[in-house]
């Protein structure tokens, strides 16, 4: 369903100043950690403090994010989709042309170069559908880390080719077979390894949630693709878009690109994986379908059982594949800036084909969330109207997912 | 005087050590639970730990997780774990127990409704793991308005100034994390732990118990030496994990096991 006629609400303070000092976005967000890991988060606080104001390391990470990410991404206009669609101009933030294919690398490469300056030596991460295992990875042998990844196994079989892509690099990749073997699950044991071995240990959390600072500091590491869009479609177009939609799972790529837009005239649109429809209960939107609660470190809305258990999840994008979000997302929801909404496996599947036939571009299923919800806003704008989506990733690494589903046999 | 309050003194007086065995609530099957209680008290606990089965609980190794999927693999619910506290008080008004969970189930059961069913099930204090204390309002105070002990926890990594602001807020006992690591780990470093006590005695007059990592009578004698509460809760758990057939024996195994702790730790103290 989708929802136009939304009442325009005006904001009189910036909404870019939070979190607080103790990590809040409104009553979400914060430190909901043990004892045990209270020591390596104030430590990691107090260093993303002083790096993120020091000269040297921004200087190393912009030249990093060119250099080696190929920033800026290029912002391009989908012509034969736009006119497919008989609305809105729809514009695609090329995230996908990023080295290894995702937004994600963003976020490994700056954090990558804190844990350097820290004196770490061993890198770990959790990831769902590959991509930011294979982004850490990447980061790890750019600066000659040891790397582990922790991977449930549900999400090593769907993503097969990640599970090498990250040996290849030189990752070791932990098979995780606790809880529901899937993206929280691989947090879940990440963190165990970090409280042990946090000495030499840097832990890179792969989206904007998890205990203060990681929610400020991803995102801010992702800042760069909503502050380049700003500038490009100004210069493309001399005007600010009508509307923003990015697809949500933890919330990165989409606070990301919403973050430099919060305080303009703008429409931001987040995308919930709807999987199979959310009267099913078989699906991953926790803004959408789920309540106020405690994961990972952070209050945020979440999916679970009326005795406050963590509930398995479904979509058919991996990436998506995951009971909480950030609790930025979570305060702009309740505050009403952001318009939360989904899309089911089937909408997504049908966007995924309709961009890679009418574009050349395959975006990954989790873009196409995103996509799909354009493709149905953009018919009920006006011509002059100009959508941006943020295509967060390429589809390479679905194309088995996708055969599957439509049984195929490769 | 709370029974916590109650049972540290008279051990002091004794100049013997608190016994803290902890099992998960509803391992392996909810009528289990109390008589693991008591099978626990009469192999020498002086302080019952009662794990809240939690899907997601990253402080805990393997053994204590495995031990919350089997729980809730049955539907083990807060209100369940309450009930049997209720239950082990009709036949002993005297030991305490403390809970030991994780903050989202407590808060979708409500944290007052909690704290008052708390109270009247006779639970003597709550744990909650990922709670430090500059997130526990408005909950530990409703615990406190019950007259239910807040429990923290504090690790080799805390720090000296959260060390005096985590003690500020403790009550009933604080509870010393005795390694960088996970419930269950293997590394304990019992001189490290001895001098870390002796900086957490500067800012608090509580108990001081150790746990996490203590596997073995040795391990449990050797903290016995110096801190007030040595909590056991992996090596007791995993014998839980073996369970197969009749109730009877897997409580028999763990009567062996936490008796031979309380003897190793009273051998040690030169006591009973």
């Amino acid at each position: 369903m989708l929802r136009l006629n939304e009442k325009n609400q005006s904001f009189k303070e910036s909404l870019r100043h939070l979190p607080d000092r103790d990590g809040h976005f409104g009553p979400y967000g914060g430190r909901f950690v043990a004892e045990t890991l209270m020591g390596p988060v104030e430590e990691l606080r107090a260093a993303y403090e002083r790096y993120r104001r020091d000269a040297d390391f921004q200087a190393e990470l912009k030249r990093d994010l060119r250099d080696f990410v190929g920033r800026p991404s290029p912002l391009y206009l989908a012509e034969r989709l736009s006119s497919q669609c008989k609305g809105a101009r729809i514009y695609l933030k090329r995230e996908d042309l990023n080295h290894t294919g995702a937004h994600k690398i963003n976020n490994a490469l700056g954090q990558a170069l804190l844990a350097k300056r820290m004196g770490k030596t061993r890198l770990i991460a959790e990831t769902g559908a590959g991509q930011h295992g294979v982004a850490t990875a990447t980061v790890a042998a750019r600066f000659g880390f040891e790397c582990v990844v922790y991977m449930g196994t549900e999400d090593m079989q769907r993503q097969a080719i990640n599970v090498y892509r990250m040996r290849l690099l030189g990752a070791k990749v932990v098979p995780v077979t606790s809880g529901s073997r899937t993206l929280k699950d691989a947090l879940n044991e990440a963190m165990r390894d970090w409280v042990t071995h946090v000495d030499n240990t840097f832990y890179i959390i792969g989206t904007v949630a998890g205990p203060h600072p990681y929610p400020m500091m991803v995102r801010d590491f992702h800042v760069c693709i909503g502050e380049e869009t700003r500038g490009q479609i100004l210069s493309a177009e001399g005007r600010l878009p009508s509307a923003l939609i990015a697809c949500v799972g933890g919330g990165s790529n989409a606070i990301g690109l919403f973050h430099a837009f919060l305080d303009d005239p703008v429409k931001l649109y987040g995308v919930e994986a709807g999987g199979a429809g959310l009267h099913t209960g078989k699906h991953a939107a926790s803004l959408s379908g789920g309540r106020p609660g405690v994961l990972h470190g952070n209050r945020t809305y979440l999916l679970e059982d009326d005795a406050g258990q963590i509930r398995e999840t479904h979509s058919i994008s991996a990436g998506l594949d995951y009971p909480g979000v950030g609790p930025e997302h979570a305060w702009l929801k309740d505050i009403g800036r952001v318009i939360y909404d989904t899309m089911t496996d089937t909408q997504a599947l049908q966007a995924f084909h309709a961009l890679t036939r009418s574009e050349g571009i395959m975006p990954a299923l989790e873009s196409s969330h995103a996509l799909a919800y354009a493709m149905q806003l953009a018919p009920a704008m006006q011509r002059d109207d100009i959508i941006i989506v943020n295509l967060s990733g390429r589809g390479d690494k679905d194309i088995q997912t996708v055969a599957t589903h439509e049984g195929i046999e490769l | 005087m709370s029974r916590l309050a109650g049972v540290f003194a008279a051990l002091k007086s004794n100049r013997r050590t608190a016994l803290v065995p902890y099992i998960t609530a509803g391992d392996p099957y909810n009528e289990a639970t109390v008589p693991f209680m008591h099978a626990l008290v009469e192999a020498g606990a002086d302080v019952l730990e009662l794990g809240v089965p939690f899907s997601d609980p990253i402080a805990d190794g393997p053994v204590i997780q495995q031990a919350c999927e089997r729980a809730l693999k049955h539907g083990t619910t807060l209100g369940d774990v309450l009930g049997m506290v209720k239950e082990f008080r009709s036949r002993d008004a005297r030991t305490p127990v403390v809970l030991m969970g994780y903050l989202n189930p407590l808060e979708i059961f409500g944290t007052g409704k909690f704290a008052g069913a708390a109270a009247v099930a006779g639970v003597d204090g709550m744990l909650t793991v990922d709670m430090p204390p500059e997130e526990a309002e408005p909950f530990a105070g409703l615990l406190r308005a019950k007259d239910l002990d807040c429990i923290f926890l504090l690790a080799p990594t805390t720090t000296a100034a959260r060390l005096k602001r985590i003690c500020e807020a403790a009550s009933g006992f604080v509870y010393y994390v005795s390694l960088k690591g996970v419930t269950g780990a293997v590394s304990l470093d019992v001189q490290a732990v001895r001098g870390r006590l002796t900086a957490i005695r500067r800012e608090t007059r509580l108990p001081v118990g150790v746990g996490f990592g203590v596997r073995d009578a040795g391990s449990a004698a050797q903290l016995a030496g110096f801190s007030d509460a040595v909590i056991v809760g992996s090596a007791i758990v995993s014998r839980i994990a073996e369970h197969r057939g009749e109730l009877a024996d897997t409580l028999a195994t763990v009567r062996e096991f936490v008796h031979g702790l309380r003897l190793a730790m009273d051998v040690v103290q030169g006591g009973a």
